[in-house]
């Protein structure tokens, strides 16, 4: 996957980077059970064979992503289930719920916020020759955190 | 506890394992768990099974599921089944609209399995 990120700006949105690596803490120490910290990207980036989305529409609009190779979304969907899961379609429905509910506990997180955004139902792509070009791209925030070993980015685009 | 027939609504196949499994580690025996991917799969999976706990996601297509607990409430064979929502949407108006349209829990993802037992054993009429 490429990502434009020229576009990424220094902003007071930049005070949400917190909130989101807290958000991103949360829902892998909980549904995974396993303890994340952010990394640096520039050494280390996920390759994004798979890559979930949600869209947030209202006080914030934009998309949130995460992105890793597809050995990564397969351990996160085996330690969602317990077990192997057993298609490619189980792992993109992992990694979907996954960027669901970071979504939902970012926006849950930022006061007078939640009650007037809304979030999509997640979308997941599979294969990493693809480009994603944003319409939301006034503000972008990113973290990348190692799961297993493994990068995995997951990156919030904010219309200004 | 006798052992319970489930509806689990949520559009990921994934979660509606993760909240079977759930039930499971709080100690509710199911004797029958019928899933459902939306709103409108779910009433007509209420039409054909008898359950004794619906739980059911808000954000799904079709009809999502504040829609389902408002139509539900409708249903005279529907009647006392407790519904329990599981959701992303964590805001108070959610909650409110929730409660208000028949829900009588609500627990936010992510989710632990005591939160499940904390919301999900009360409205069994049991102590969590």
């Amino acid at each position: 996957m490429s990502t434009d990120t020229s576009f990424v700006t220094r902003s007071h949105e930049e005070n949400w980077l917190p909130v989101l690596e807290l958000a991103v803490e949360e829902v892998f120490e909980i549904m995974l059970g396993t303890r994340v910290k952010p990394v640096a990207s520039s050494e280390h980036m996920p390759s994004g064979e798979f890559t979930a989305m949600i869209g947030l529409a209202g006080a914030l609009c934009g998309i949130l992503t995460v992105s890793c190779d597809a050995k990564t979304a397969g351990q996160v969907a085996k330690s969602m289930l317990g077990d192997t899961a057993k298609s490619a379609e189980e792992v993109g429905d992992a990694l979907g719920e996954i960027c669901n509910m970071i979504a939902g506990n970012f926006k849950n997180k930022l006061a007078g916020t939640d009650d007037r955004c809304m979030l999509s139902v997640p979308t997941v792509i599979s294969g990493g020759e693809y480009s994603l070009h944003s319409l939301a791209d006034g503000n972008c925030v990113e973290t990348i955190l190692l799961f297993e070993g493994a990068p995995v980015a997951v990156r919030l685009q904010l219309q200004s | 506890m006798d052992k319970i027939r489930a509806l689990i609504v949520d559009d990921s196949s994934v979660m509606r394992k993760i909240v079977e499994r759930s039930l499971r580690q709080a100690g509710i025996e199911l004797e029958k768990v019928v899933e459902a991917s939306n709103g409108a799969e779910a009433l007509v999976a209420l039409q054909n099974n008898a359950v004794d706990l619906i739980l059911c996601d808000i954000n799904m297509p079709v009809m999502d599921g504040l829609e389902f607990v408002r139509q539900v409430a409708t249903m005279e064979s529907a009647k006392g089944i407790p519904i329990v929502m599981i959701t992303t949407e964590g805001s108070e108006s959610h909650v409110v609209q929730a409660l208000s349209a028949g829900a009588r829990g609500y627990i936010r993802k992510p989710f632990t399995p005591d939160q499940v037992k904390e919301h999900v054993l009360p409205v069994l009429g049991k102590k969590p």
